[in-house]
């Protein structure tokens, strides 16, 4: 609450080892004051483990801890100005329900502890359940508990642990759009731990990815999706398709590629001054179509599209909003092209296509990482839920 | 799915051809909960209930075993027993209350780490609780014999602490020894019945969420709020249920105060067993059982009351 201790939560060179394990190594990050923070990966990537570091209820091996300028690497869970909404929600199931909220409330002293628990309760719409037992409630109605529990002690931060995974999809999308209204309403620094890509796209100002104990990037959704910065980033949110590429010529703009024999041209910034073997990447919805069945439309459409392939349409479905293609290019890649269902564009299964994209919606990656890694990941999360 | 449609299709499908044969059927009530009721119930009244109401007729009838008994309805038998035999009754319960508390207290941290901390040593640890079982009662009772003689190890150390002294302050030895006297009956009870209060209290802080303690630190609660208030509160069903399975048996126990005891510690037990076997006044004996039972009943409801674990098994 006061000057003091209030401020960033900064993790300086965190390391955490079970036994033989390293569930998080070496990981510096700096949540800024007020922002809707998301730690996304796969499951055993250690963001749980770097929350519960953050509540007090595990140690780190080695680093420091800071919320502010205070270090509070040391100080037990119950000293620290840090709320936690838990997966399983962990409502006291002998309390009720605004015994639950004031439970903090009551240990630290504070004389109108009844009044604030009701605000709070007022807040996630439930101060008519004030009377009743965790054990009368809903799933979604004791997320709402275990929030409201953690927001009336205003801490300096909130860490919500998968608060929406035991959610059914309907319920999850409205506490999404809930808890972010909740988020700008009250002005606390939130961190939310999830390996739902999409929820962490919905929600965060800033998301850091995390694979196997370590940060794979730091950013906003948009740069996070459209500059992704490892192949599993590119993987992990969303799809992507990645071409082996090597680096022919540059100028002060444009650097010219070579992709399998083809000229592909990608911005000179994307990529480093020494790099001359990479992924060049695209997303399946900035790949547009042209072919025989097409007119005048589509060809206006490549108009832009600077980066032209051919290939065989192998694979159409139709989702209704969009058809989801797989087209085989020369060299047998197979490449995902989402066309959006406006009307325009058809191709049939086994017809000869032409696709381009503008050179400025390509990213570069290092070529020494798995082009497939994340990728799997994100088809089993995907399927859990 | 599947259960769905199964459950949709009866209405369709009966109604017009077999709802009249149906009815009468349906009319009837379903008795088998009663027939798998009945074998528990034949066992309650054959060896609960008549021996029972053999036991409350015995207790008002007069006689001498040799010339037989005949039903007086001699109240006045209650009147005698009670006031030749109540400093019994009294020391019965402190004595049972005493041994309570002290598994109570004995007990808790035990099972508390076996359940919470134990890990893969629980299993272990929950066979030796179970382990003196295999060795008969009056065995292990008798042991405390040998623990507490007066030349052994255990009443040296307890001398060299002055543990003795304390004891004999409060009246708990006999001339100085540990053996033969209320420290030693207390001690036995004890030690009898503290695997019952290690489990019922072990099954309930088993099931114990450990993210509720985590919880507690997490919302400012020191180590010593955290038990005061989550973790000693979601653990009473096993308290109340340890307590009742301890002060029960310990309360009508006879052979700790006789193998343990003196003339001055002789519980309640021992008195109905002596009046029954040695004595044969089957009419006291009897009605100081009906009065032991009558005690105990009417402290179990109170203590289940306040104790008000309805909301929390």
């Amino acid at each position: 609450m006061t000057d003091k201790t209030s401020g960033d939560l900064k993790l300086t060179g965190i390391t955490k080892t079970f036994e033989t394990f390293t569930a998080v190594d070496n990981l510096d990050l700096v949540i800024p004051r007020g922002s809707f923070f998301a730690l996304l990966g796969p499951s055993g990537c250690g963001k749980t483990t770097t929350l519960r570091m953050v509540a007090g209820l595990d140690q780190p091996t080695i680093g420091q801890i800071w919320i502010g300028n205070q270090d509070i690497t040391d100080t037990r869970a119950y000293q620290r100005n840090v709320n936690t909404v838990f997966q399983s929600y962990a409502l006291f199931p002998h309390l009720s329900i605004v015994d639950n909220v004031a439970f903090g409330l009551r240990r630290r002293k504070v004389s109108d502890y009844k009044t604030k628990a009701m605000e709070a309760l007022e807040l996630v719409q439930l101060a008519h359940i004030a009377k009743k037992k965790p054990g009368q409630l809903s799933g979604g109605m004791q997320q709402r508990v275990a929030l409201a529990r953690a927001i009336v002690n205003r801490p300096d931060v909130l860490l919500l642990d998968e608060p929406l995974g035991a959610l059914d999809l309907k319920l999850r999308r409205q506490m999404q759009i809930e808890l972010k209204q909740i988020q700008s309403e009250v002005g606390l620094t939130f961190v939310h731990v999830t390996h739902d890509q999409e929820e962490a796209m919905t929600m965060a100002d800033t998301i850091a990815v995390m694979n196997a104990g370590r940060l794979e990037q730091v950013a906003d959704p948009a740069t996070l999706y459209e500059r992704p910065t490892s192949t599993f980033v590119a993987n992990f949110l969303g799809q992507s398709n990645l071409l082996k590429a090597t680096v022919k010529g540059r100028t002060s703009t444009t650097a010219e590629l070579d992709v399998h024999g083809v000229n592909l041209r990608l911005p000179v910034d994307r990529l480093k001054a020494t790099t001359t073997e990479l992924w060049l990447g695209v997303r399946p919805e900035k790949v547009r179509l042209a072919g025989p069945v097409n007119g005048g439309a589509a060809d206006r459409d490549m108009a832009d599209a600077d980066n032209q392939l051919t290939g065989v349409v192998v694979d159409a479905s139709f989702t209704g909003l969009a058809t989801n293609y797989l087209i085989r290019l020369p060299w047998g890649q197979e490449l995902m092209v989402v066309q959006q269902n406006d009307g325009t564009r058809s191709a049939a299964r086994g017809a000869q296509v032409t696709l381009g994209w503008a050179p400025q919606h390509g990213f570069a990656l290092s070529a020494d990482q798995d082009a497939h890694a994340g990728a799997q990941d994100q088809a089993d999360d995907s399927g859990a839920i | 799915m599947a259960g769905q449609v199964a459950e949709a299709a009866p209405p369709t499908a009966p109604p017009s051809a077999s709802s009249p044969v149906l009815a009468p059927r349906r009319a009837r009530r379903n008795y088998t909960p009663y027939l798998l009721l009945l074998p528990g119930l034949a066992w309650l009244v054959v060896f609960f209930v008549v021996p029972m109401l053999s036991l409350a007729s015995q207790s008002l009838q007069t006689g001498s075993v040799d010339s037989g008994y005949t039903m007086t309805w001699h109240f006045q038998t209650y009147v005698d027993a009670l006031s030749r035999f109540w400093p019994h009754f009294a020391r019965s319960i402190v004595f049972a209350g005493t041994a309570t508390v002290l598994t109570l207290v004995l007990a808790y941290p035990l099972a508390y780490f076996m359940a919470q901390k134990s890990g893969r040593w629980k299993n272990i640890l929950l066979v030796l609780v179970i382990a003196p079982f295999f060795t008969s009662f009056l065995i292990r009772t008798l042991a405390w014999q040998t623990i507490l003689s007066d030349n052994g190890p255990v009443v040296a150390l307890a001398r060299a602490v002055h543990l003795t002294d304390l004891l004999q302050l409060l009246q708990l030895t006999s001339n100085d020894s540990l053996m033969n006297s209320r420290f030693a009956v207390i001690c036995g009870l004890t030690y009898n019945f503290l695997p019952f209060m290690i489990l019922p209290l072990y099954a309930s802080l088993e099931r114990l969420d450990h993210s509720l303690i985590e919880a507690a630190g997490d919302l400012y609660a020191t180590p010593a709020q955290t038990f005061m208030k989550v973790t000693w509160p979601l653990s009473l069903p096993g308290v109340v249920g340890g307590t009742l399975l301890t002060f029960i048996p310990a309360s009508g126990d006879f052979i700790n105060s006789r193998l343990l005891g003196n003339t001055q510690t002789v519980m309640i037990g021992q008195v109905i067993d002596s009046q029954f076997l040695r004595i044969q006044d089957y009419a006291v004996a009897a009605a100081l059982s009906f009065v032991l039972m009558l005690i105990i009943t009417v402290m179990v409801a109170v203590y289940v009351r306040r104790a008000g674990t309805e909301e929390l098994v």
